[in-house]
This record gives structure tokens, sequence and C-alpha cells, in this order.
């Protein structure tokens, strides 16, 4: 007697089933039955919200170089599920050949990533030459707390290429994973739970884009959103719901096995730019000697 | 309580003598002056005296559309084929030629903004030549600035400036839009329209290929004109952020790229160990400076609780010494509020402050008799939560708060839909590094206040708007990126 796998939510580090008690069937592109997702509600989304805010502080505040560390662990725990998330991708209707290729890729978005993880504050500051006596200087910082509408046509590699260069920077994320195909990214909230990804970093939901994008699109305490292509209505009205508290809207819609898919400007994407003037004191009579 | 001084300041009038205003100002479309196709005429008024300066043209749509016709040719056709080394020359000689007019744009500004002849004089004006000397460098060294990235101009970019800082709101659009190989089609603040008009004429004077820069004023309908023309590529706006947020909402669904300016409501923060008088001073600066109408304005301060007696006394004194005057009087601190619309707004939060049961505070002067003039005032006994602690006023309006820890004025600080910028006034290096990671806002300014400068990126974060002005972050705004 096989043992069933139970697909929840994961909020706040927690795997909880939706609030609203509903489910819906996975089902493969033979129409075959593979498991049920939760479909979650408008007030799961306000409990991710909630979790992502309360775990942003101290995730902006963690060393560079620990998310570095943390976003490689991710890669690493990956690469040890891969045959998990190559049954899932063939469950849902890849080949074999393109699972492995859509897993690999994500491994190395992975490693890429988090070689990034320090160093993007490097190229995206910078000390600017101030008339006055100041030391003034640019840096990057985080935006807070991004929105992720994951690409509806992969399961993984759409879900990595959004969400790492978010998460790197210091923001945590809510995703609204692919609907019809939301296995791989709770077998990935798996992985992230046991990589160190310290909890409400990575909030995931799953269920009816259509429902819960206008609570997270229209969400106060929600500083950017990140979307994939979605129905140019719903997209619109996630668009102009942002507007309310000028939400940093994105969207995402290059190739994901491009090159053009993977780099800084993604990064930049979901930073402020901060500029401090320091003063800096005019010392009489000093001379620049030697 | 410190004595009060009864000082007579002797009036020190600059001269308007040397300015020649037209009776009447038409667009600038083209290289050429033409007249409306709305056949349109607004009335532009000193609000120092609310005497008549000028006629100017009021464009609608189809002016708009002509303008961004020019603009679109002169990109094709001309801008787009020069070097970065060239387009940098034009901006070198228009720099040059703007500091050579210093004196006349300082004049003009003031009489038509109402802002202190000192400060259009010594920052206004040299902020805005300075801005398109800085530009002008950049202009052949842009896939240095990305390096990775391919960059390119966007094309056509609409951009509409606010009434506070006239010349440099326009310098700050105009010299990275031209730097970075776009044109321009500008729409200048209906209550300030002279200075750009003399910027039309400098472009003139400099040789600029005809339709590289065109002006076309007017009201709100203009630059809603503007935002909907669907051959502009870009739009940079600076203004409030209800006007922000519609012009966001025009923009979606368009490949528009867009930047918004907008409101602020910002904290400036003074420390037990502050250095006292100086960071009165800062105070005084960053509220009072252009009558307060600055997006950036330090509109709220929290003062550590075991100094903010003798802050608030100090203040009060200091304040008697303010002079609220004429604009073109050399001696004037404060001047005329832009407009009277902007007036019973502030009168408006003025009295709302009163209803909300704060404490107010303003000096014993007297105002002009004609004119818009407005007393700087303190409120004291603000709630977190009063509109006028939360809401732009954007005049001589501050409102004082205290605070024990530095945790609970980090919370009060961010506790605001804004994010432009901040002020921390303390001895010590490290706190201020502390505070400026904390406060989330674009710009922190550490023991002074209101300071800008062409290599310095300016912006907000949250409802403050996005994108940055100024150094190499500034670029951004006016470049399409391909990795």
């Amino acid at each position: 007697m096989e043992i069933l796998k139970t697909y929840k939510l994961y909020i706040g580090g927690q795997f909880p089933r939706t609030e609203s008690g509903r489910s819906y069937a996975v089902v493969s592109p033979s129409g075959q039955h593979i498991a049920n997702a939760c479909q979650g509600s408008k007030k799961d989304v306000r409990n991710a919200v909630q979790a992502a805010r309360k775990a942003q502080a101290s995730w902006a505040a963690k060393s560079a170089f620990n998310r570095s560390q943390i976003i490689y662990r991710i890669a690493e725990m990956l690469a040890a599920r891969r045959g998990q998330f190559l049954e899932e991708l063939q469950a849902l209707g890849s080949d074999l050949e393109g699972a492995t290729q859509e897993v690999e890729s994500s491994i190395d978005r992975c490693v890429y990533y988090a070689g990034w993880a320090d160093k993007f504050q490097s190229l995206l500051g910078s000390v600017n030459p101030v008339a006055s006596s100041h030391f003034n200087f640019s840096v990057p910082e985080a935006m807070g707390v991004v929105g992720v509408v994951a690409c509806q046509q992969t399961a993984l590699l759409g879900f990595i290429s959004q969400v790492l260069p978010v998460l790197i920077g210091g923001n945590t994320v809510v995703v609204i994973a692919n609907q019809k195909s939301p296995l791989c990214a709770i077998t990935l909230a798996e992985v992230l739970a046991t990589s160190d990804v310290p909890g409400g970093v990575v909030n995931i939901l799953t269920g009816e884009v259509s429902e819960m994008l206008p609570t997270l699109s229209a969400h106060m305490d929600v500083n950017a959103l990140s979307i994939s292509p979605i129905e140019a209505k719903l997209q619109q009205m996630a668009q102009e719901e942002a507007i309310d508290n000028l939400k940093r809207v994105r969207i995402f819609a290059e190739p994901l096995y491009a090159e053009s898919a993977q780099g800084l400007p993604y990064i930049s994407d979901f930073q402020e730019i901060k500029t401090t003037w320091h003063p800096v004191e005019q010392i009489a009579g000093g001379v620049g000697g030697y | 309580m410190m004595s009060q001084t009864n000082w007579k300041l002797e009036p020190s009038l600059e001269s308007a003598a040397q300015i020649q205003l037209q009776a009447q100002y038409e667009l600038f479309i083209d290289g050429k002056w033409q007249k409306p196709l709305s056949k349109n005429y607004f009335n532009s008024v000193n609000p120092a005296d609310e005497s008549h300066l000028a006629k100017i043209a009021w464009g609608n749509a189809e002016d708009v559309d002509l303008a961004v016709l020019a603009a679109r040719r002169a990109y094709d056709t001309v801008w787009s084929k020069l070097s970065g080394a060239e387009r940098g020359k034009y901006l070198f000689r228009i720099a040059r030629l703007m500091q050579e007019k210093s004196k006349e744009l300082a004049i003009l500004e003031t009489l038509d903004g109402g802002k202190p002849i000192r400060e259009s004089r010594d920052i206004d004006i040299p902020l805005a030549c300075n801005h398109f000397f800085y530009y002008a460098g950049w202009a052949d060294k842009l896939q240095e600035a990305f390096a990775g990235q391919q960059v390119s101009a966007l094309g056509v970019a609409g951009q509409i400036t606010p009434w506070n800082f006239p010349l440099l709101m326009l310098a700050w659009k105009v010299a990275p839009a031209l730097a970075c190989g776009n044109t321009v089609v500008l729409k200048p603040a209906e209550t300030t329209s002279l200075t750009a008009l003399k910027f039309a004429e400098i472009c003139q004077e400099a040789g600029l290929p005809a339709g590289v820069v065109n002006i076309v004023t007017g009201y709100g309908d203009t630059g809603a004109a503007l935002v909907a023309h669907p051959d502009v590529d870009k739009i940079a706006f600076t203004g409030s952020t209800a006007v922000g947020k519609q012009i966001h909402k025009a923009c979606i669904g368009t490949s528009k790229k867009l930047t918004l300016e907008l409101g602020g409501k910002s904290a400036n923060i003074i420390l037990e160990d502050a250095p006292i008088d100086q960071a009165v001073e800062g105070v005084i600066n960053s509220i009072f400076f252009n009558q307060g109408h600055v997006c950036c304005a330090g509109s709220r301060l929290f003062v550590q609780e075991s100094i903010a007696e003798r802050v608030l006394e100090k203040l009060k004194f200091r304040l008697q010494s303010i002079y609220v005057g004429h604009p073109l009087d050399k001696n004037t601190d404060i001047g005329a509020i832009n407009s009277k619309k902007q007036l019973e707004t502030i009168e408006r939060y003025i009295s709302l402050g009163l209803a909300e049961g704060a404490e107010i505070y303003q000096p014993d002067c007297t105002l002009p008799s004609k004119g818009f003039y407005c007393k700087p005032t303190l409120f004291t006994d603000v709630a977190q939560s009063a509109r006028i602690a939360q809401e732009e006023v954007f005049g001589p309006v501050l409102t004082i708060q205290t605070f024990r820890t530095m945790e609970e004025v980090v919370q009060k600080a961010n506790n605001s839909p804004y994010g432009l910028a901040a002020g921390v006034w303390t001895d010590k290096g490290a706190r201020i590094f502390g505070l400026s990671q904390q406060l989330k806002a674009g710009v922190v300014w550490a023991n002074t206040f209101n300071k800008f400068d062409p290599a310095s990126p300016f912006g907000g974060y949250k409802e403050s708007g996005f994108g940055r002005e100024g150094g190499r972050h500034g670029l951004s705004a006016y470049l399409k990126f391909s990795n």
C-alpha cells in the first residue's frame, strides 16, 4: 500500500493546511489524478504576508555572506532531492530529458545567485563626490516584502528564477505557486525548511491565482510584486491595485533557459537605493604629507 | 526665557529692472516659439504682491502632439545619431550659458515662484547649472556606467516638473535625459513657467538642434495629454503623490518607463548628544527652506526627551529672528507662498492642527499686506496619529514630538506612508550609520538637511515614489537595458 503525500501550504516556516479547508485536484495532462493541493484563501495570503513581514528585518540583518551560504545550502538540498523533483515533473507531463534540464538548471541557478548575495552591493552602490564636506554614499537596501506570482508554465525553474534574486537581497517573499502544477513548489518548501532558510522568509501558497492575487496586490504591507505573465486582465488589475501604496511591480517574462533570465538586474529590481550624507570634519592645517 | 531681539532690517531689494519680461509667452516647439493651437493663455502672477507677470500659452493635446512629433523627429534624425561626446558638448555649453545668465535666472525664479532671492541665487540656480555640467560628462560614458549590460536611449521623454524648484527640477530631468540620448517634451508647473521658457532661449543660443528640447506650458490637462501620448517612451514626474498615482495608472499597459518623485513627511531626529545649536539651525533649514515647499522637508521633528525643553526654547527664540518678507529682499528668510491655493491649503492644515488639540507657536512678525505669506509655525503636543503629523502640508509648518529610545524613534519615524528623506543629529558617527540603516528613506542627512548635489542620488521609498535622480543611479531612469 503506497503512502500518499499530503501537500500543504508553507507559511512562517510551518506547513499548515489552508484555513479555508479547501483543496483542489492536481491532474496530469492525460487527466490522471496525481494529488490534492490546498486551495489557498485571502486569509492565507494575509497570514503569509504577516509571516513575511515578521521575518524580514532579521533576514535583511543577516550578513550577506551568511545569506550566500544559506542559498548555497538550498542548491545542496535541491540536488539531494533530484529524484523527487524529476518524478513530480514527469507526473505533470515533462519527459525525462525536459525534467532533467529543468532540475539541473534550477540547481545551477541557485548556485549562481548564492554567489551574488555578497557581491551585488559593491556594484549597485557608490560613493558620490559631493561638493560639501560630506562622505556621501549610496547603498542598495531590501524593499521589504515582495509578492511573487510564479511562472505558470514551469513548475520549478520559474519559481527559482523569480524568488532567488529577490531573496538574496534581504527581501522576504509570498509566492503564489503555479496553479496547475503546484507540487514542485511545495516540495521546494520542504527543501527550504531544511536549508537554514528562517521561517517566514519564503511563504508559498497554492490555489487559484485569480482568488489570491487581488489580496496580495492590494495588501498595504507588501512593497513590491514580481509577476510572471498571467491573463492580461488579471495582470492589469494587479498592477492597478498595486498603485495604492506604490508597490514596485516587475513583470518577469524572460525565456527561462536564456542567459538573460538571470543576472544583476533581477536583483536590483527589488532594491531601493539609500543615500547617506555623513559629515566629514575638516582638520585645520592638515597637510597630506608622505 | 531668552530675551527677544528687536532688530530692524534695512530693506535690500534685488532690482528686477534688468529683467525684460515679455507680455506673452508662446510654446517652444521644434526650436521655435509657436502660438498654441488651443489659442488659450493663462496669467502668471507674482505671489509676492499678486501683480501680473505675463500671459503664458496654455497648450492642449494638439500642442502636445506637435511637440512630441518634433521631439520624435529630432530623436530619429539628429540626436540619436550624435555620439555621446557630441551630446555632452551641448550639455556643457548649456551649463556655461546658464552660469552666465545666473543672475537673470535667479531673479526670474524669485519673481515667478516667491522664493527668497538668497536661495534662488545661492542654491537653485547654481545647482541647476551644476546638474547640466555633471551629466554632460556622463554622455560618453554610459556603457562604462553599467558594466555587463547594453544600454541605449529610450526615445522621447515626457517630463512634468513642480513649482517648488522650477529650474532645478528642470535640470534634474532634462540633463540626464539628454545625456542618455533622449529628446524631451517638458511641461513646467503652471505657476512657474518663466525659467523653463528662459531655458528654451538658452537652448536656442546653445545651438541645440531643433526639437531636442520642447517646452509646452499649461495646467494639469496639458500634463495629462503628455502622459497619454502614445509616442512618448518615458514619463518623469515630480509632484504630489495623488497626481503621481494617477499618472502611474495612465501608464499601466503601455511600454512607457516611469519614474516618480512624490511627496514626503520626512523625520528629523535630534539625539541628546547632538550639537544643539547646530541642530536648531538645521531644523530651521529643514522646514523653512523654500517656505517649506520641499518634498523632502523635515516636517516631523523628533527630539530626545532629555533635551526637548532646551531645543524647543532655542527654536522659539530663533524663530523670532526669521524674516518673512518680500522674496527679492536679500534679508528674506521666508518668502512668499507660491500661490493662493497653496496658502489656503497650509492655513487649512494649521486650523486642523489646532482642532486636533496641538499647541501652536508662531513668532510675532508682520506679514506684507499684499501677496501670499505664512508665518513659520511650530506645533507641539502632537499625537502620532494627528493628520498634521501624517500628511504633507508643503508649507512652513513643523510638528514636534519627543522620544526616549532609539528604537522608539525609528518606529515613529518609519510610521509613515512616505519615505523620501530623514535627518539625524548626533555626535556619534556609529549612530549615524546605525540610524541610517534603520530609517526607511531614500536620503539620510546626518548633521545637515536639505543638501543636494548632482552627484548624489535622490528619490524615495514607499509612497514617495520610485527611481533616483542624480548621480550614476540617475542615469537608469533614461536608459533601456538589455543583458
